[in-house]
């Protein structure tokens, strides 16, 4: 499955449950359309760092990380390739 | 503490005795000791009695000397004592040494007016036969419960919801937007309730009916002060002694009882302060009961047993599993009558099976002290949040929350924006009454993206809560932000859950009657003139409190912080005990079948939590709001006439 297949699919299977607002898109924030909240965070911290084994440091902790699907994508991509 | 019932046929038919029985037969668990019915024409009244006080001439329904009062009475009230003496001297003649009966007397003396001089807890009706009318009154924190509907011909009331279904010719149906209500405010706000026509008198509330129609009458309400007295810091004992003077008075009244009462304990300061005053006026030693789990994050049994140590009590423990939530949760939510998210109530419903195996009928409880005094971290959250909202940049203020949520390690580090969405530090001008409650409403609404298309559309609406907005006193925005929590606290959450959903109803589901010296009236007004920073002292909780109970309780308890009171949650849905009945309410089909949620949504739910994968207080609130519905469909509304006519034959 494609990074951004997969973590899309993660996202709306956790605080969606599958269920895909119309018009949602993989640029869009997940603070502005209420996805995600302090235990989301939390969530989505824990699933990157176990299913791409990697580490995220507190300045890794912002919005162009973790606030949209393509940012996610990005962030993971950039720290797998530093690997 | 009983149950009672009745109807009153409006259009003068007579009263069908065998549906009074049919009633009364549901509420059997409220008073296992008697029951009896008092027929008169067109109206019936019935009780289910736990004999507490006048074991030997309490019986009801109760009639004055010339039998044209009727009264039906569950509850206590603690100044009958006093209250019988001065109606004694006004020439009244009193049959027996009950409350009940100072009730019917003060009624006669007052009418309708009686209510404000009782101090207790209380639910009744009185057949007034000479003005043809009925008179109902709940207390004035609404400690225990009043149900009723209308149908064209009948007004019908009781204790319970389930008495009230027990009539077949009352629908059993679903409100949805008492379902929207619990899934916002955690709990109905009166007189809606989970189902359709059915109501609750709201408390400190009275109505009246007759040939005229029904008529409510609000002759109570928590009122805070717009300018409170300023306290100096030498004042400050003089205060903390008036409380405490206030609280043994309390908790004297509420031992008054021809039974042996016993007491909980927490391990927290409230209970353990009403525990230490209990024992002062108790002359054998005195019975204690508490939870304890295995998880050590909810687990409190090393403070209480410090307590039992201190106190000498005789104590006993309730061990609770999470097989044992998954297994009782049904038989809790069939008393409940209103969907939970969350799953303490379970382990009250486990301890008062407890106490009542321990040949007990009575317990003081330190309920109601969070509310009044000011302990719950929704109250510091609150003054935490304006204290940013002061100056919204500040990168050290909102750092003040990880005192409440350690979990959130990385706060200082979360970006700006999330930090203040996650807190609300924006809210809109018509929100601003609301600010306390906002994030706790804003996250469980997001729970309702689980209702299905047919439940939204039926809802109609609650919009910028609308429901408590139309409801607020006409000085509530002149309260500063902590009285205003303090205030639906005590005005919604308080009735409409802990003294129902955790309270009255786990332990009258085995024949416990609680009692709770915070909630004598007179501590509530007290506690509502002072100021907020009297009840927390910048972030220190129940300050004056504390300072009541210094010397009092041990040090090590009156030092600690505040622990909410919580059980294991969704996790206890996935034990063998629970396991069977969750797949048969949460099967696709079942869910499809009772239309209220989204098959779809609810599969993906719960294969998180079956993978491990759920961890957050939002996914907890949903699985066991969708359970805890899902079992209401099923009990009341699919198959309620087999549990009901099982009852009823017992």
């Amino acid at each position: 499955m494609l990074l951004h297949d997969e973590l899309r699919k993660f996202v709306t299977d956790s605080f969606m449950f599958g269920e895909l607002y119309d018009g949602f898109s993989d640029g869009d924030s997940f603070l502005e359309q209420g996805i995600i909240d302090s235990t989301a965070v939390l969530e989505l911290i824990a699933f990157l760092e176990e299913r791409y084994a990697i580490k995220l440091q507190d300045r890794d902790l912002i919005p162009d990380n973790l606030d949209s699907v393509n940012g996610l994508a990005r962030f993971v991509e950039s720290r797998l390739q530093s690997h | 503490m009983c149950g009672i019932a009745g109807i009153f046929n409006l259009d003068g038919a007579p009263i069908d005795q065998e549906s009074l029985w049919r009633m009364i037969g549901m509420l059997a668990h409220r008073g296992p000791d008697s029951a009896g019915v008092h027929v008169e024409d067109s109206v019936g009244l019935a009780h289910s009695r736990l004999s507490i006080i006048d074991l030997a001439r309490g019986q009801q329904p109760m009639c004055n000397e010339d039998s044209s009062l009727w009264i039906t009475f569950n509850g206590e009230i603690f100044n009958y004592v006093e209250l019988r003496d001065e109606l004694v001297q006004k020439g009244h003649r009193f049959a027996t040494r009950s409350d009940t009966e100072v009730i019917l007397h003060l009624y006669e003396e007052k009418g309708e007016d009686c209510v404000r001089y009782l101090n207790g807890q209380w639910a009744f009706a009185i057949w007034d036969n000479r003005h043809r009318r009925l008179f109902l009154s709940r207390d004035r924190l609404g400690v225990r419960p009043l149900f009723f509907t209308q149908t064209n011909k009948a007004f019908i009331f009781g204790s319970e919801i389930k008495a009230i279904f027990a009539l077949p010719d009352v629908p059993r149906e679903i409100d949805v937007n008492g379902l929207d209500e619990v899934f916002t405010y955690w709990c109905t706000i009166p007189p809606t309730t989970l189902f359709r026509n059915i109501s609750e008198l709201p408390p400190g509330h009275s109505m009246t009916v007759d040939a005229g129609g029904v008529t409510f009458r609000q002759y109570w309400d928590c009122q805070f002060e717009s300018t409170p007295a300023v306290v100096e810091p030498g004042q400050e004992q003089a205060y903390a002694d008036e409380l405490l003077e206030l609280l043994i008075n309390a908790t004297q009244i509420r031992l008054r009882s021809d039974v042996p009462v016993g007491a909980h304990l927490s391990g927290g300061l409230d209970s353990t302060v009403i525990a230490t005053l209990a024992k002062r006026f108790t002359s054998t030693p005195l019975r204690t009961f508490s939870v304890t789990f295995d998880d050590a994050e909810l687990d409190e049994s090393s403070f209480q047993r410090e307590v039992v140590h201190f106190l000498g009590t005789d104590h006993q423990e309730l061990h609770c599993s999470k097989n044992q939530i998954g297994e009782v949760f049904p038989d809790v939510i069939w008393h409940t009558e209103k969907p939970v998210l969350r799953t303490a109530p379970a382990p009250m419903y486990l301890l008062s099976r407890l106490v009542r195996n321990s040949g007990y009928k009575v317990v003081v409880t330190g309920e109601g002290a969070d509310e009044v005094l000011g302990g719950y971290d929704i109250f510091k959250e609150t003054k935490i949040r304006r204290f940013w909202e002061s100056q919204p940049d500040s990168a050290l203020r909102p750092l003040l929350l990880r005192r409440l949520y350690p979990y959130l390690r990385n706060l200082q580090n979360l970006p700006d924006a999330y930090r203040k969405a996650f807190f609300h530090i924006n809210v809109d001008s018509n929100l601003q009454p609301f600010f306390s409650h906002i994030p706790r409403w804003e996250l469980t609404s997001k729970l309702k993206m689980f209702f299905s298309g047919a439940t939204r559309a039926a809802i109609t609406g609650d919009d910028g809560y609308s429901n408590i907005r139309s409801r607020l006193p006409t000085s509530y925005l002149s309260w500063d932000s902590f009285c205003q929590a303090q205030y639906l606290e005590t005005k919604y959450l308080l009735p409409g859950y802990i003294l129902s959903s955790q309270g009255d109803r786990m332990a009258m589901a085995h024949s416990v009657e609680g009692r709770f010296p915070f909630l004598d009236h007179r501590v509530v007004e007290f506690a509502s003139r002072l100021s907020s920073r009297l009840k927390m002292k910048v972030l220190n909780e129940k300050y004056l409190l504390k300072r009541s109970a210094a010397g009092l309780v041990p040090p090590s308890v009156a030092k600690r912080h505040k622990q909410p009171y919580r059980a294991p949650e969704a996790c206890s849905f996935l034990q063998p005990a629970a396991r069977d009945y969750v797949e048969a309410l949460l099967s696709p089909e079942q869910i499809a079948r009772d239309g209220i949620f989204d098959a779809r949504l609810v599969v993906k739910l719960l294969e998180k939590f079956c993978k491990g994968a759920a961890i957050g207080v939002k996914d907890n609130l949903a699985l066991v709001g969708i359970i805890s519905t899902q079992l209401l469909m099923h009990q009341f509304i699919n198959h309620f006439e087999s549990r009901a006519s099982s009852l009823v034959a017992a």
